[in-house]
């Protein structure tokens, strides 16, 4: 299916149901269609849809007039530096450029159009001429720059089919009672924004936007709109829990929130725990390339774990949950042999909702099987543990050391914030682990002290040969850590040995 | 009588307020009715008339799907309405499915 067929499901199943805007200004499922055939009557003759700029109220008008008119969506980075921002956006010739005011002003330099999305919308023809939606569901309805922490950003396609198969796969339509709203904090360029448009389109939930996060004005906002749902990133989740200083966050409203990204902290998860104690909690994993979510701990996983006893179910709390009933799941070794429940190897994906393909073309095996690059474990009962990429894998004296293993028992000491451990050139093991650690405000500790504590905790050969402390470490701005920077600063100020 | 429909084709009961669209099929060409009377592709083929004939009303519900034995027909109901879907006279089944918890 094709998503302009969502547009017309909208029209028929939500005619008077609320979708879009707030308690004072709603926009219903007839409004709704009507803005986006409008919107798709300005469409003809651009070769797809770029959108730079914050969230917006009537985000979602945008996604669905390019799908209507049959051009892709194209959500860029508006928080790029300039050239950056503008190379990404010349690799869209023959684009509408819809931007905020603030973006649109740093746009000088290209050569396609520019609108402000107000202006557009303003605008929007009253009496639009009908267009006939293509509706060839193999055509691309989205591209998405991946974060590129690793590596430099690559264009991801999402085509109409995995988009509609992730819908279809994974939520009702029209399952949201009538009352539910969902807050969408996560920016338009995220593979989380563009599935929380469709999946709360998909299901009736009316979307509510924040422009960009703050954490004051999230939680403002859930009270003030009656927020039953939303997604944060993890560094959204722990900047609200700072922000409520350990006090309940007085939100009875929020039903549901799910949180995914990137890895979480188990403080700031067991905090968040505390602070909302009527609320389920959700992690949710995917990839850009798998067209969003494709596995999930849903709040039944979240109380059990807590609650039990059990080792192999409380460790539970830290997986990404099981994957989706239409998802396949292969863990690999290194011969691509399949590897026995607990053991680690490299994620495989299959399923109707994973693209795996770039503009570049295509990395789907000829089986249908996309290697996420990400390195992780399957327990007896099929819950998925991610470790981290394999990218960022250390190999010290031939022996393969995922950071993400040293970085959790680093989190767990008191005094540690922040930690990123990277593998450093070294003539005798290969590679040495290094690591930069930021303190909590106010606590000191040791060098030596953190480095007995790590041996305590793992053993020899997963210590750190160097910890050395910083004041911050970078993140992308939904908040995965930048490791390549982190990396090659590290290398240049410590050197080779 | 049969209708060239394919995925995304819109469906809509003649003789109810049913409305479905086709999520799958295995051929362009379907004998299609709802609550027994030949599916319309055009909301503005209703006349007005409610009449539904036997074992095809009961009800389908919005957001609901509904397959026929071979699982080869999928229709996802948009708009409630008495009348049910059949294909060559076979009521399709309601699938089950299990919803997940919301993640985005």
């Amino acid at each position: 299916m094709h998503l302009a067929s969502l547009v017309e499901m909208v029209e028929s199943g939500f005619d008077e149901r609320v979708l879009l805007g707030s308690v004072t200004a709603p926009v219903t499922g007839t409004d709704f269609g009507r803005m986006v055939r409008s919107g798709a009557s300005t469409l003809p003759g651009y070769t797809s849809l770029v959108y730079a700029g914050e969230n917006h109220p009537l985000l979602p008008v945008a996604l669905f007039s390019a799908a209507w008119a049959g051009i892709p969506f194209v959500p860029v980075n508006y928080r790029l530096e300039d050239a950056h921002l503008i190379s990404l956006i010349n690799r869209q010739p023959g684009a509408l450029v819809l931007a905020d005011e603030h973006t649109a002003a740093r746009l000088g330099g290209i050569a396609e159009p520019v609108q402000l999305f107000d202006e557009w919308l303003v605008n929007l023809p009253a009496e639009a001429p009908a267009i006939d939606p293509p509706f060839d569901d193999d055509e691309i309805a989205v591209v998405l720059y991946t974060s590129g922490t690793t590596s430099e950003p690559k264009a991801a396609l999402l085509r109409h089919r995995h988009l509609m198969a992730y819908l279809l796969g994974s939520v009702e339509f029209g399952g949201a009672g009538e009352d539910e709203a969902v807050l969408v904090s996560v920016p338009p360029y995220h593979v989380a924004g563009v599935a929380n448009m469709l999946s709360n389109t998909f299901s009736g939930r009316r979307l509510v936007y924040l422009r960009h996060f703050e954490a004051t004005t999230w939680l403002n906002t859930v009270r003030a709109e009656a927020v039953t749902h939303a997604m944060v990133v993890p560094t959204m989740l722990a900047r609200i829990v700072e922000a409520l200083e350990g006090a309940d966050a007085g939100v009875p409203s929020l039903r549901s929130l799910s949180y995914g990204g990137s890895k979480v902290s188990e403080r700031v998860l067991t905090s968040a725990l505390l602070a909302f104690p009527n609320t389920g909690f959700v992690n949710a994993y995917g990839l850009t390339e798998t067209a969003s979510t494709i596995a999930v701990l849903g709040p039944d996983d979240h109380r059990a774990a807590i609650s039990s006893d059990d080792p192999a179910i409380k460790r539970r709390l830290s997986s990404a949950g099981q994957v989706l009933p239409t998802i396949e799941v292969e863990i690999r070794d290194d011969m691509e042999q399949l590897v026995a429940a607990g053991e680690t190897g490299m994620i495989y994906l299959r399923g109707e909702q994973i693209s795996g393909e770039y503009a570049s073309g295509s990395v789907l095996d000829s089986d249908g099987w996309f290697c996420t690059r990400d390195r992780g474990s399957l327990d007896a009962e099929g819950y998925l543990f991610i470790e981290g990429r394999a990218d960022d894998t250390i190999i010290r004296g031939g022996e393969n050391i995922a950071p993400a293993e040293i970085e959790t028992v680093l989190l767990a000491h008191p005094a540690v914030q922040e930690a990123c451990v990277v593998g450093i050139p070294d003539d005798v093991w290969g590679q040495r682990i290094v690591s930069a650690v930021v303190l909590r405000p106010g606590q000191t500790v040791d060098v030596e002290a953190l480095r007995d504590y790590v041996r305590h905790e793992l053993r020899g050969s997963k210590t750190p040969d160097t910890i050395v402390f910083r004041d911050s470490l970078p993140h992308t701005d939904t908040g995965k850590m930048l490791r390549r920077v982190v990396l090659t600063e590290l290398t240049q100020s410590l050197g080779q040995s | 009588m049969s209708l060239t429909i394919k995925a995304g084709s819109r469906l809509y009961g003649a003789t109810s307020t049913t409305e479905l669209i086709v999520v799958k099929t295995p051929s362009a060409e379907l004998d299609l009715t709802i609550g027994g009377q030949p599916a319309l592709l055009d909301a503005s083929g209703r006349t007005g008339a409610t009449d539904i004939a036997e074992g095809h009303g009961g009800g389908a519900a919005m957001g609901k799907r509904y397959v026929d034995s071979s699982g080869g027909v999928e229709l996802l109901c948009t708009k409630a309405g008495e009348g049910l879907p059949a294909v060559a006279g076979e009521v399709l089944q309601l699938k089950d499915a299990k919803p997940l918890p919301a993640s985005d």
